[in-house]
């Protein structure tokens, strides 16, 4: 998995085999091998150190919601590559090693659960899946996400796992910016609540579009947010990058998000902003 | 064989030719004639089999006519606005009030700069969050006057820079789809260089969307593509043509509604003539989208971007 690793920001990278669940599973911060139960019921933070691990979107789904309340909305789609892309592999084959290894369609999963007893339509994206990057299926999936929050009249909760736009998919990627912005105009009008949750990465096109546009937004302790890499920044510009820079802490001290969240208290802090948000939207 | 450099060098031989002919009174009209016809024929043949690494070059092409001089040529008058009312103003992304068939509109495009002075001060037209935010706030003022807005994009890309992320370039971009999205007048774009990902859409999320022939439009530069797919700066020509960035091909696609012709050679060779056909092409897509009523006009703009890229999948259209 191309994950980038970074201790002192205490995300770190998994060893994962296709079509395999490791009992184990080593820290790549610290080394430790950490018995994967052990590492679940710790939310995926390594229980020596504190790095935390990616999560899939199963994974996450299952830190966040009530237990037994979720139900997989997602739609059965593939992407039909096309542009026909092939690079020095064929994007047909990145697509179905994807597939088989992460066993998601494509880079999100969309359903409905419950968090804290609060009604919500939930999409998390998953990092595993080509970068958790949005082709044309991911923005459709995005958009189908925010469709059902209008007709159930539930808040949209979006987690964030994303390097940006699937550059396999040409301009069709890049206009599933427009896709899911014009689905969220909609949310918007119906008075549906967004809530938004960045984790790393949330980056590129995906953080230029919908990303940006929740009413709340809230990102995990180290996530990565920002628009352009930090490598293209500094080939075109020369500059010297500020430490923390794109981190989570660094965003909210720039005013790009209401609040910086430790792993293990995503859930109680949906919690309460679904609390204050309760009854809203009007008539929901 | 039309190739580049032998246009160029049978270029330099006519010219050679002709001033001999009329400043020498050289007798030599007849071979002047037949080298400009085999010239003509060598170029016609050259622009017809461009590929789209070739056309990605016409596309940044230093002589290419720019967005300010464009928009001065497309449009009667234009009455600059500047400043984003929160602390900036920038020179890479410009707009205001103009004149255009007779009628009043809010116009937007990307500007390079002509001088290398100007050049610079426009990072090449790389637009800053200030850029965007006055974009938003010139597509209100249209909104408010009841005024059809065109917008004209040309650029590689939103600057990418710390301060330009310190004040959140990806939210000025999302706020710019938002609101081009949701504008109740007529809206056509025209990319007339590079349409470079979000900075391009972020003015290109309109009812129409016209392409000079040799512009383009891609979620990534091919040299981009190319250092992270191919980890090869020199697999550009073949991200290129990956990519599918060219306006014939994303006319296929349904991307861009029109081709607009460019002379032969591109658009610096004639700028005023490729001014003449954007403005016929800008017009005619502005009459019919005026002939439609609201309603319909706004559904087929939620269709366009909602159903995006569906064409092939399984997905339902809304
Ligand atoms: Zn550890």
């Amino acid at each position: 998995m191309p994950i980038r690793k970074d201790s002192k920001d205490r995300y770190v990278e998994v060893e994962l085999r296709r079509g395999e669940e490791p009992l184990w599973m080593r820290c790549g911060a610290c080394g430790e091998l950490v018995f994967r139960r052990r590492l679940r019921e710790n939310n995926y933070i390594c229980p020596r150190c504190g790095a935390y691990f990616f999560l899939t979107a199963q994974e996450r789904i299952a830190a966040l919601v009530d237990p037994d309340t979720f139900q997989d909305l997602t739609l059965p789609l593939e992407s039909d590559d096309p542009l026909k892309f092939s690079d020095r592999k064929p994007y047909a084959d990145r697509l179905r090693e994807a597939r088989e290894s992460t066993g998601l369609s494509d880079a999100v999963m969309v359903g409905k659960g419950k968090i804290g007893d609060h009604e919500v339509i939930l999409a998390v994206m998953d990092f595993r899946f080509i970068g958790g990057s949005m082709g044309v299926v991911v923005g459709e999936q995005l958009a189908h996400a925010m469709d059902v929050a209008v007709e159930a009249r539930v808040p949209f909760v979006l987690v964030v796992a994303s390097g940006g736009a699937r550059v396999q998919e040409g301009v069709l990627s890049l206009l599933q910016m427009a896709k899911t912005v014009a689905a969220r105009g909609r949310l918007a009008r119906a008075g549906v609540p967004y809530i938004a949750v960045l984790t790393y990465p949330s980056t590129g096109g995906v953080m230029a579009s919908i990303a940006s546009l929740a009413d709340v937004t809230l990102a995990e302790q180290g996530a990565l947010i920002g628009f352009a890499g930090p490598r293209v920044i500094q080939q075109t510009t020369g500059e010297k990058l500020p430490p923390g820079f794109q981190r989570a802490r660094y965003a909210l001290e720039h005013g790009l998000v209401d609040g910086v969240v430790p792993r293990e208290g995503l859930r109680e802090e949906l919690m309460q902003v679904l609390d204050v948000l309760a009854g809203v939207p009007h008539g929901g | 064989m039309a190739d580049e450099r032998t246009i160029r060098a049978l270029e330099e031989k006519v010219a050679e030719l002709r001033r001999l002919v009329e400043e020498e009174g050289v007798d030599l009209r007849e071979e002047l004639e037949l080298l400009e016809a085999r010239l003509q024929k060598l170029q016609r043949e050259y622009y017809r089999s461009l590929s789209d690494w070739d056309r990605v070059r016409l596309a940044r092409h230093p002589d290419r006519p720019r967005g300010l001089e464009l928009v001065h040529r497309v449009c009667e008058a234009f009455y600059e606005l500047r400043g984003d009312r929160q602390g900036g103003d920038d020179p890479a992304l410009r707009g205001g009030l103009a004149r255009f068939a007779g009628r009043p509109v809010g116009v937007l495009f990307h500007h390079r700069g002509s001088t290398s002075e100007e050049q610079r001060a426009c990072r090449s037209g790389m637009a800053l969050p200030c850029g965007y935010r006055k974009a938003v706030r010139i597509m209100r003022v249209a909104e408010r006057l009841r005024l059809p807005l065109l917008t004209f994009i040309d650029t590689p890309g939103a600057y990418p820079g710390v301060r330009a992320e310190e004040e959140n370039i990806a939210g000025a971009i999302a706020e710019s789809i938002a609101v081009l999205l949701e504008l109740s007048v007529p809206t056509v774009a025209v990319i007339l260089g590079e349409g470079g990902s979000g900075g391009a859409i972020a003015l290109a999320a309109a009812d129409r969307v016209l392409m000079l022939e040799n512009a383009t439009y891609t979620v990534i530069s091919p040299e981009g593509a190319a250092a992270i797919l191919w980890k090869d700066a020199a697999a550009a020509p073949q991200a290129a043509q990956a990519l599918a960035l060219s306006a014939p091909r994303l006319k296929e696609l349904g991307v861009a509604d029109e081709v607009i012709p460019e002379p032969l050679g591109g658009a610096h060779v004639d700028p005023e003539g490729t001014a003449q056909a954007v403005r016929e092409a800008v017009l005619r897509h502005l009459e019919e989208l005026l002939q439609l009523p609201l309603d319909e006009r706004l559904k087929l703009r939620y269709s366009r971007y909602r159903n995006a890229g569906n064409l092939g999948t399984k997905a339902k259209t809304k």
